[in-house]
């Protein structure tokens, strides 16, 4: 029944001269989250609204689930768009879409006109009162109550007539391209993958990069986490996932440092890794999913060695989060299936049964130092040879 | 060169079966259902497909009905018996080493009321066909047992299973996963009192998607998939005409070089065991020499995980399982090697060789030598 959708947003609305570019961009988003459901749509911006309508028959529920995995969108309105034939029609055609949408449940009302084809002879207040009159002779089961209603019917007046009631509830957030790129440290975890689409959300694109230990991980662990990519890329657009081959650099690290110091100083070659990437790509900042606590290299003395290394700022979206938090936003997003499959990632393949969990930044600097001579030509292998994936989910 | 040693996960199609199953697909494609000559055409490749299958079990070929695989196989012989003769008993019995597309469809009878009782196997995972035939009761409908454990090579006594079976409960019916044995070794349905037989095509360099499932006459058993009413109302669905033709035509070529398979991958087997005993805590698991299946090795190397030998050989082009290829992304230990009483680090560390008649003695020896020097590597690198 529905002919178009209206999008609201929030966010942009607060973004001074900025404004348009946010528009732009969001709408630039729509169009390509709409590209993929069945059906034409037009996407347009009318003072200050921006409008998705549907050319002909269409897929509904498609269009409402590609509309909810875009960033910048706060609610998501359902319009039906009606031929302005009198005020009378106007009234048969709120109560017919009550009636199809309600089907007689009973609540309170209250209709909300905006005029904003001021030649209508008839003014809002107006069209208020006289619609809401024939919604009541109609509809028994309703009444009205204009202070705190349970549902609000819209009526715009343009050059047709826009109708509406239900508001979907969007991502929010902040459309995509609009805040520069950034680096995600992805693992095949459950938290990674949060973290990307967190940090995108504030309209940030991502890249992405994944260390690989064969033989110690398998080809298997590499596709979850293509397979998690691309799931991520549903929201985070088109991303690049640089697969770094970290053998070697592990085993290096496995004969010469402290067992017990292994993860942290594994990590902070991994953000070392990572940052290279991150210039080389011009993204701005990394991404990881750590969360205070979490395991032995997510302490606070242990995140501040592995910060240590980098100059680019390290985003950290989770870094407050409960487990089952993230797990719920994982399960949200559709990534958490995926992450639980059991693969093992070269992350947990030569932990320490005892890994320091209060490390001291000199003492790691220090065993680091028993790497000099033979890690700078590993990592720079590593890099050289790393594989790049294109991802669009 | 490649090594392929998973041929108990899958096997290379023949080149023959390829080119029969390309003609019927280019050429003969007619739905055998279809009253035309096209159909015609089609449904003689479904009869000569199950006269050489049935040449294969020497039975008649009435008694072969072509499914989607083993896996279709096991859940239509097990469902389909055990709710045909439901009023007669609701006891069944099975073992604890049966693949999971005999011990899933039992589990799912389990939940619908049935009593599933798993007779034990001894240290190499072989069943006691007195042990099976002391669980049969009055109302026991029917018994599960693999001809060839899938996981380390046991094969099972199914003729005196058979026996011990019907001795025990002449009513009783007896089913054989022999998806690992079919073609491999011999068996005989009537003679070892079997009265469904499931096998796979893709085991014997068949197709992928083709399987049949061996119903003795008289058996009472309902269909799985309704449908159409092809293959006499017990099979429906449009008949997979290339993929029946291309595994009936791999069982008849496989059959008939049977016993040189056999003493050819025997032969493999044997110097497999043999170098990989001369190292250091390796493990061998099953039945011992002249005993079990001749394309399968099972072996612990304590100390390194199963993953990380089969990847690391990956590397070399060697091709191995770690655990049946088909649960091996299931954490839970190998219920086989469970079964047979081995410790956690040995079920972490057991990888599995399967041969077959094309594996040559140079391939066993590379892979050995392969294993030889990585073992001490990666066991350096272990986890603490």
């Amino acid at each position: 029944m529905f002919h178009a959708f209206l999008i609201k947003y929030s966010e942009i609305g607060i973004k001074g001269k900025n404004r348009y570019l946010f528009e732009d961009a969001l709408i630039e988003q729509i169009k390509r989250a709409l590209a993929r459901v069945e059906g034409e749509f037009t996407v347009s911006k009318e003072s200050g609204r921006i409008f998705a309508l549907a050319q002909g028959d269409y897929d509904f529920e498609g269009a409402v689930d590609a509309l909810c995995r875009v960033f910048g969108i706060s609610g998501i309105c359902p319009v039906v768009i009606l031929d302005d034939e009198g005020l009378e029609a106007l009234g048969r055609e709120v109560n017919n879409y009550i009636t199809e949408v309600y089907q007689g449940k009973p609540m309170t009302f209250k209709i909300l006109t905006r005029r904003a084809r001021k030649s209508y002879p008839v003014n809002s207040m107006d069209v208020n009162a006289q619609i809401g009159a024939m919604v009541l002779f109609e509809h028994p089961e309703l009444s009205v109550n204009v202070v705190d209603p349970e549902v609000y019917i819209h009526i715009e007046i343009r050059n047709r007539i826009y109708l509406y009631s239900e508001e979907i509830k969007g991502l929010g957030g902040l459309p995509l391209g609009t805040g520069g790129r950034a680096m995600l440290l992805l693992s095949g975890g459950i938290d990674s993958p949060v973290a990307g689409y967190m940090i995108s959300r504030r309209g940030i694109g991502i890249d992405a990069v994944y260390f690989h230990a064969p033989p110690y991980t398998s080809e298997r662990a590499k596709q979850k986490v293509v397979d998690l990519a691309k799931i991520v890329s549903q929201y985070t657009g088109k991303m690049k996932l640089h697969v770094i081959n970290f053998t070697d650099i592990q085993l290096a690290i496995y004969d010469k440092c402290p067992h017990d110091e292994l993860t942290i100083i594994m990590r902070r070659y991994m953000m070392r890794i990572a940052e290279h990437l991150a210039k080389e790509e011009g993204d701005l900042a990394l991404i990881t999913g750590e969360s205070i606590g979490q395991v032995a290299s997510q302490t606070m003395q242990s995140l501040s060695c592995t910060n240590a290394v980098c100059s680019l700022p390290v985003f950290r979206p989770l870094i407050a989060f409960d487990k089952q938090d993230i797990v719920e936003i994982s399960q949200k997003i559709d990534t958490y299936e995926t992450s639980i499959l059991p693969f093992e990632d070269c992350c947990t393949i030569f932990v320490a049964k005892h890994p320091v969990t209060k490390p001291d930044l000199l003492r790691i600097e220090k065993s680091e130092t028993k790497l000099e001579g033979a890690i700078e030509a590993l990592v720079e292998t590593a890099i050289m040879d790393h594989e790049v994936l294109e991802i669009d989910g | 060169m490649e090594i392929y040693l998973d041929n108990a996960a899958t096997t290379e199609v023949y080149p023959e079966v390829v080119a029969l199953m390309t003609e019927i697909m280019r050429n003969d494609y007619g739905n055998p259902s279809s009253m035309h000559r096209k159909g015609v055409e089609a449904e003689r490749y479904l009869k000569t497909a199950a006269a050489q299958i049935a040449a294969v079990l020497k039975t008649e070929e009435k008694n072969i009905y072509f499914t989607s695989g083993g896996t279709e196989s096991n859940n239509w012989a097990l469902k389909g018996a055990a709710f045909a003769n439901r009023r007669a008993g609701m006891h069944i019995i099975t073992t604890p080493i049966e693949h999971a597309a005999v011990s899933e469809p039992l589990r799912y009878l389990e939940g619908q009321g049935f009593e599933i009782t798993k007779v034990p196997v001894d240290c190499t995972g072989t069943v006691n066909p007195e042990d099976i035939k002391n669980a049969v009761r009055g109302d026991t409908i029917l018994v599960s047992v693999m001809a060839v454990n899938n996981e380390i090579g046991s094969v099972q006594p199914v003729a005196e299973i058979g026996h011990a079976i019907k001795e025990a409960n002449p009513r009783t019916l007896f089913h054989v996963d022999a998806i690992q044995a079919f073609a491999k070794l011999p068996i005989c349905p009537s003679r070892d009192k079997i009265d469904m037989l499931s096998a796979s095509g893709h085991k014997i360099h068949g197709p992928k998607g083709s399987g049949i499932l061996y119903i003795g006459k008289g058996v009472k058993i309902d269909p799985l998939i309704l449908g159409g009413g092809q293959q006499k109302g017990y099979r429906s669905g449009t008949d997979n005409v290339p993929g029946a033709a291309g595994m009936a035509l791999a069982a008849q070529m496989m059959a008939g070089r049977m016993q040189e398979n056999r003493d050819h991958m025997m032969m493999l087997r044997e110097r497999l065991i043999k170098n990989l005993s001369e190292m250091e805590n390796v493990v061998i698991h099953g039945q011992t020499l002249p005993e079990g299946a001749p394309h399968i090795v099972n072996a612990s190397f304590c100390g390194v995980r199963s993953e990380v030998l089969l990847h690391s050989l990956e590397e070399k082009e060697i091709y191995v399982s770690s655990g049946s290829a088909c649960s091996s992304h299931k954490r839970a230990g190998s219920p086989t090697l469970t079964a047979c009483g081995c410790s956690k680090a040995e079920m972490e560390s057991s990888v599995r060789f399967s041969f077959c008649e094309t594996t040559r003695p140079e391939d066993i020896d590379q892979t050995a030598e392969a294993i030889g020097e990585l073992l001490p590597l990666l066991r350096k690198y272990s986890r603490h």
